[in-house]
């Protein structure tokens, strides 16, 4: 593991490789601990709030354990989209439903076994990608870009490099799906409703006293 | 036993030491800026403002810390009771702990991250759960209301502040704090052959981006004519309701933390932060955390007058504003600076 690139008030914490080592492990467990437990709150609270309240907390060790590994970015990044936005809107949805939990345990036996099921496939499939290199190490060159140091890229650049340089093209298409699927789902919900007064600011803007006021003269005693 | 208070005890006290300073600093900082808000609001209102407590009612926010500490707190019987406590320490606890990574002058950083404005920006998008949580935890109508739309307006907002960012960034090609700061030593005045001045701060270059960012920082942190979330008028006090003594407190802490933090933000991306206006000997010689506390408090009586002046907008114009006027022109922003800085080979 290479040491996070962490300054504190301008000093560089360089520690040496053995006590370092102890500090990290300790972190390690405490992040990925702390995330095991409360992402089985998440499926283990009764209140469905509180659930995205443990995801939350489970993200953020997540992002503990990116940090400790030295991808700050990526730390931050989790942070930024999964905590700050995701999570808001699950925890908009869930706050604006009226949840009946009792029909939502009440099928939990039911599905258990195919939940069971994607889980085993899944974690099936971690292994493979994850550990393959264990087995035959060959697997591990023929695919992967060699990794800058640290020391002379930061990972920020180093991510920027591969997905604006190296995959632009895929990093595009993938935005350009991103887009239609954006842009389907605002036509699927739009709907034009008649009768409803809407606010045109422009046209609000435009108006003049011209266009809009009419001086009358009146005659008293008759009215207009 | 000596590498280890040499590789762990010692740094961890110096920590400890700098985040106390700063904390304090800070509290004593917030204390003042809230009195400075009572009384700018004040004078536009030609009234006197707190001016009872100490001479010219400079202990008024101590008084009202002792007042909040020594009421009893009351917890509304269908609340949620571990959400509605948590919802003031998150809030509170968020926005000061974004403060570890502003560097108050050169080298002047509890931690000088190299991904700081990520942090910064992480944080701050953060801070809405405190909102939520609070309104939610409550159980009665007004503070959900006030929830709902907060939660609304803050992610909304959060885009047009990213895009901001962006563009500094891509002027500077730094996501350091420090960095950021430094890149605006020269800039547009010393390309017209002027000497280091506040003409090079981003301020100028990008006075668009300025308008945005200040504008969104009020939106972000619920400050007036944007606080709808605890729009007094028709939500009373909005999530903040079910809310007395140092629960309440923390709320308003965290919430002038965050808003300090808006200024400080502003400080640094666009107003040179520690830098002195003028390259001139005199104004040299004094430390550059003077220049980043006036810059903060000069961006702080903007807020004010802001509040003192604007009426409160209506919920569908501030969307429209966030999402209609301000992210398009972000992003055409960040295109344009893309492009020029490309084009021009001045990044």
């Amino acid at each position: 593991m290479t040491p996070l690139p962490v300054h504190f008030a301008g000093v560089k914490v360089g520690k040496t490789k053995g006590t370092a080592m102890g500090l990290q492990a300790v972190f390690f467990y405490l992040f990925a601990f702390v995330a095991v437990a409360s992402a089985f709150m998440v499926i283990a609270a009764r209140n469905p709030v509180h659930s995205v309240l443990f995801l939350i907390l489970t993200f953020f060790n997540a992002a503990g354990l990116f940090l400790l590994t030295g991808a700050e970015f990526l730390a931050i990044i989790l942070l930024v989209v999964y905590v700050g936005a995701v999570a808001v809107l699950f925890l908009f949805v869930v706050m604006m439903l009226d949840v009946d939990f009792a029909q939502l345990r009440s099928g939990f036996l039911e599905y258990a076994p195919v939940g069971a099921l994607v889980g085993l496939i899944l974690a099936g499939e971690l292994i493979i990608v994850l550990g393959g290199a264990t087995f035959s190490p060959e697997i591990a060159a023929s695919g992967a870009q060699a990794i800058p140091a640290l020391s002379d890229r930061s990972n920020t650049g180093a991510l920027g490099d591969v997905l604006y340089t190296d995959y632009i093209y895929f990093f595009q298409i993938a935005g350009l799906i991103l887009l239609v699927a954006m842009i389907g789902a605002i036509v699927l919900t739009l709907r034009h409703r008649e009768n409803i007064k809407r606010q045109d600011i422009s046209r609000q803007v435009a108006r003049t006293p011209a266009t809009s006021v009419d001086v009358v003269k009146v005659k008293p005693g008759q009215g207009i | 036993m000596d590498g280890f208070f040499a590789t762990y005890a010692w740094p961890a006290i110096v920590i400890i030491g700098q985040s106390l300073l700063l904390l304090v600093s800070l509290l004593i900082f917030i204390a003042y800026i809230l009195y400075a808000d009572r009384k700018v609001w004040a004078a536009v209102q030609m009234r006197r403002g707190p001016n009872v407590v100490g001479p010219w009612g400079l202990l008024q926010s101590f008084a009202d810390l002792l007042k909040f500490v020594l009421k009893e707190p009351v917890i509304p019987a269908g609340a949620n009771k571990g959400v509605f406590l948590l919802a003031p320490l998150v809030s509170v606890t968020l926005a000061l702990a974004a403060w570890a990574v502003i560097p108050v002058n050169e080298n002047w950083a509890v931690a000088s991250i190299n991904v700081g404005i990520l942090y910064v920006f992480a944080i701050s998008s953060l801070e809405v759960y405190g909102v939520i949580m609070g309104g939610w935890a409550s159980n009665s109508k007004y503070p959900f209301l006030g929830a709902l739309r907060s939660a609304a307006q803050m992610v909304s907002y959060e885009v047009s502040i990213g895009f901001v960012i962006v563009t500094v960034l891509l002027c500077v090609g730094s996501l350091s704090l420090t960095d950021i700061v430094l890149a605006q030593r020269d800039g547009l005045g010393t390309m017209l052959g002027l000497p280091n001045s506040f003409l090079d701060w981003h301020w100028l270059a990008l006075f668009p981006m300025f308008i945005i960012f200040f504008i969104s920082a009020l939106a972000e942190t619920n400050r007036p004519p944007f606080d709808l979330p605890e729009a007094e008028s028709e939500l009373v006090a909005g999530f903040m309701v079910e809310y007395g003594s140092t629960p309440y407190m923390m709320f308003m802490l965290g919430e002038y933390a965050a808003i300090v933090l808006m200024c400080a933000l502003t400080t640094i991306l666009f107003l040179g932060g520690w830098l002195p206006p003028v390259d001139f000997w005199l104004i040299n010689w004094i430390p550059g955390i003077f220049w980043f506390v006036l810059k903060c408090a000069l961006v702080f009586f903007m807020f004010a007058m802001v509040k003192a002046f604007v009426p409160r907008y209506r919920y569908d114009q501030l969307m429209r504003l966030g999402w209609k006027v301000f992210l398009p022109l972000s992003l055409a922003m960040v295109v344009i600076t893309a492009f020029v800085l490309k084009l021009t080979g001045w990044a």
